[in-house]
């Protein structure tokens, strides 16, 4: 436990991080984003997050925004496990034939008003992989899209772009 | 070719069993040995190596075409031993595509073979198990999307039926129950099916059901140019998106004859070891986490972030994407970076150490890490495992150690080895290997060459086939290219380690608890991408 202690201390709040430009850039996008979350949506977003097909590339990098350096919490923005839980549909990857029912699916499970966010260049136009025997290219071929971040993968504060202008209509 | 020095005893144990060897050069796939061998001896000749001690290493199919729809298919099979690799080939008709299974005498094979079939149409008449693997409703029984008559791109999407009758294997009894998971999972990753047959807490048996991403990799890699290849490679599996490139661009480098400048292959390296630990440092926290150390955690994925933010100042992209090309890297480092990056390693090296201290010692750690999920070392040999799953259960091989290429032919590389196969055994190997990474990256920057960093890639011939093989962070990646006679891409296949890993799991998570089964997951941490294709 006291190394854990010690650790802990040493380290620090890394969140609150050090004066550099894209951690301003990220924290400036990240206080809009709380702003526009208290006004309209009863200060939370519930994300459920769809891998449909991607490479992980885009996954790593929402991972990402989970870290303590980005704590996209903070901002009010979650991530659920039930696409019944939430308000917008993070979806990643070409849609792959073989999930395209699974998307429908979660798409119909999510209750109305929902958003959808295409989430990558595959997700928003195919990307390396285009239409195939076994792919269908961009979510929107499948389900319908409200917003779209384009990145191979896109960094942490794309995403956090997108999501600000998501929720900003 | 002191790798091979088995190869003449095996040839002889072939003559033995009455296998005749059509022809062979160590020329067409090399580092590897080819054996053409008539087809009704592809059988016979995995019952050879078997018996051998070799570890199968992928099966993979072509159409050579000779006029717009080949007459014959052409299979071929890879096998290592000692470092050493040979790569059986054989033909079989169109018109009658039955070979013998080498399922019956190497277990991993099994899905690969079916994954062939569905993709192919290649018969394996004594294969143990009917079942469809790749294919769920976007095609039909008797269409084979590798074949010359489907059409690359511009399928019209038609509504695609979800697979919901494959016949998973029941356990009948009282108080047994099935556990249904995904393919949308959770969690943030990526789809895939687990059928689990459970009682109690306990897990009777677990059946993957993958297949989910597979969005025609090896069938639009048909026709690109070697560049669009690379751009293709670098995402069958985006946490690998270095090794696969590389492995890729090896492999036509080969094929072409292409001299790539040392420079090159030295920051090809630096790469690769920046991807492994990378991603060690990002699963060591996440397998932390599944059990509710969130502290571990926390620290790993600072660490994580931090490294992968200089990834993106010193090589250009946060994952280093599209950073390989084929002759060389795409862009060279600034001028300050080997002091930069020296001084990020001894940072690091200062930083993991108190973490990982933790890690390896820490009793609530201990109880749900220790005797979890465990491969026996039999089982890890017999699947053919490689990289920190083969190792965590005593399989010592690495091929930067034991198949050293360019520039590892000039390191030493440490190989750490466990013998419990439990999760606590994989993290350990990954504790490991980020610490020997990061001695071997600074050897890197020692020896680090100046001049070009790329070379033109030869205009490449029709019919040269190219291996290339490289050890990505989860284990061996193998990639085979075969060039058309318009000097463009016929045949693309990469094999992810993740083809023997995953299997691994169903059988590591016997008699384990149903709760552990994430964080045996990400101990194995299979790639689904990778394998789906």
């Amino acid at each position: 436990m006291y190394r854990i202690l010690k650790q802990s201390l040493r380290t620090g709040v890394v969140t609150e991080a050090p004066p550099r430009l894209d951690d301003a850039e990220f924290e400036a996008v990240g206080i809009e984003l709380r702003r526009t979350l208290d006004a309209r949506y009863g200060r939370s977003l519930a994300i459920r997050a769809v891998d449909a097909g991607s490479c992980n590339g885009c996954e790593l990098e929402i991972h990402a925004l989970g870290n303590p350096y980005h704590d996209v919490e903070r901002f009010g923005v979650h991530f659920v496990a039930s696409p019944r839980h939430a308000d917008a549909l993070l979806v990643t990857g070409p849609v792959s034939r073989h999930m395209q029912s699974a998307l429908r699916r979660t798409w119909r499970a999510t209750p109305a008003p929902k958003l959808v966010i295409a989430c990558g260049t595959c997700a928003c136009d195919g990307g390396e992989f285009g239409v195939s025997y076994a792919s269908c290219g961009a979510v929107a071929n499948v389900i319908p899209v409200d917003v779209t971040i384009p990145g191979c993968p896109p960094t942490p504060i794309d995403l956090l772009r997108g999501l600000l202008a998501a929720i900003r209509g | 070719m002191s790798r091979l020095d088995w190869l003449s005893e095996y040839l002889a144990r072939l003559i033995d069993e009455h296998v005749v060897v059509r022809s062979g050069d160590a020329q067409g796939l090399a580092p590897a040995h080819r054996l053409v061998l008539d087809s009704e001896d592809w059988g016979a000749a995995a019952r050879v190596a078997a018996a051998f001690g070799c570890r199968w290493a992928g099966v993979w199919g072509d159409v050579e075409a000779g006029d717009s729809e080949g007459t014959q298919l052409t299979l071929r099979a890879a096998l290592e031993r000692d470092g050493g690799f040979v790569v059986l080939e054989t033909e079989v008709p169109v018109t009658f595509p039955v070979l013998a299974s080498h399922t019956n005498h190497f277990p991993a094979a099994d899905r690969m073979e079916r994954h062939l079939r569905d993709l192919l149409g290649v018969g394996f008449h004594d294969h143990p198990d009917a079942r469809r693997w790749v294919r769920h409703q976007a095609w039909q029984e008797n269409e084979f999307p590798l074949r010359h008559y489907v059409a690359a791109s511009g399928h019209p999407p038609l509504r695609t039926r979800a697979d919901s009758d494959y016949p998973f294997l029941r356990i009948q009894g009282n108080g047994v129950y099935e556990i249904p998971v995904g393919p949308v999972h959770a969690g943030i990753i990526e789809p895939g099916h687990f059928r689990f047959q459970a009682m109690g807490e306990e897990v009777l048996r677990l059946e993957e059901r993958l297949g989910y991403t597979h969005k025609g990799i090896e069938k639009i890699a048909v026709g690109r140019d070697p560049a669009a290849l690379a751009r293709l490679a670098a995402r069958v599996s985006g946490d690998s998106t270095v090794a696969h490139a590389w492995a890729a661009c090896q492999a036509m480098e080969r094929a072409t004859h292409c001299q790539v400048p040392p420079r090159a292959l030295f920051l090809r390296a630096l790469m690769a070891e920046r991807e492994r630990v990378a991603n060690h440092l990002g699963d060591i926290g996440a397998i932390c986490n599944d059990v509710g150390f969130a502290f571990a955690h926390m620290q790993c994925g600072r660490l994580r972030e931090l490294w992968q933010r200089s990834s993106h100042a010193l090589f250009g992209h946060r994952f280093m994407m599209d950073a390989l090309i084929p002759g060389g890297v795409a862009r060279d480092l600034p001028a300050d970076a080997p002091a930069r990056l020296r001084a990020e390693h001894a940072a690091l090296r200062r930083e993991i150490a108190p973490v990982f201290a933790v890690v390896d010692d820490h009793p609530s750690l201990d109880d749900r890490l220790i005797g979890t999920g465990c491969l026996s070392a039999a089982d890890a040999r017999l699947l053919g495992c490689t990289g920190y799953v083969g190792k965590a259960s005593g399989q010592a091989f690495d091929l930067r150690h034991d198949s050293p290429y360019a520039p590892y032919d000039r390191l030493h590389v440490d190989v750490p080895v466990q013998q419990e196969g439990d999760v606590a055994a994989r993290v350990r190997v990954r504790m490991e290997e980020v610490r020997i990474s990061l001695l071997l990256m600074d050897r890197l920057l020692d020896l680090l060459p100046s001049g070009p960093i790329a070379a033109t890639l030869p205009q490449p011939a029709g019919g040269t086939t190219g291996l290339g093989l490289v050890e990505g962070w989860r284990g061996e990646i193998l990639a085979f290219v075969r060039f058309g006679a318009d000097g463009r891409i016929a045949r693309y296949f990469p094999r992810d380690p993740s083809w023997f890993t995953w299997p691994a799991l169903e059988r590591l998570i016997h008699g384990n608890i149903v709760p552990d089964f994430p964080v045996c997951n990400k101990s194995v941490n299979g790639s689904y991408s990778g394998h789906d294709l």
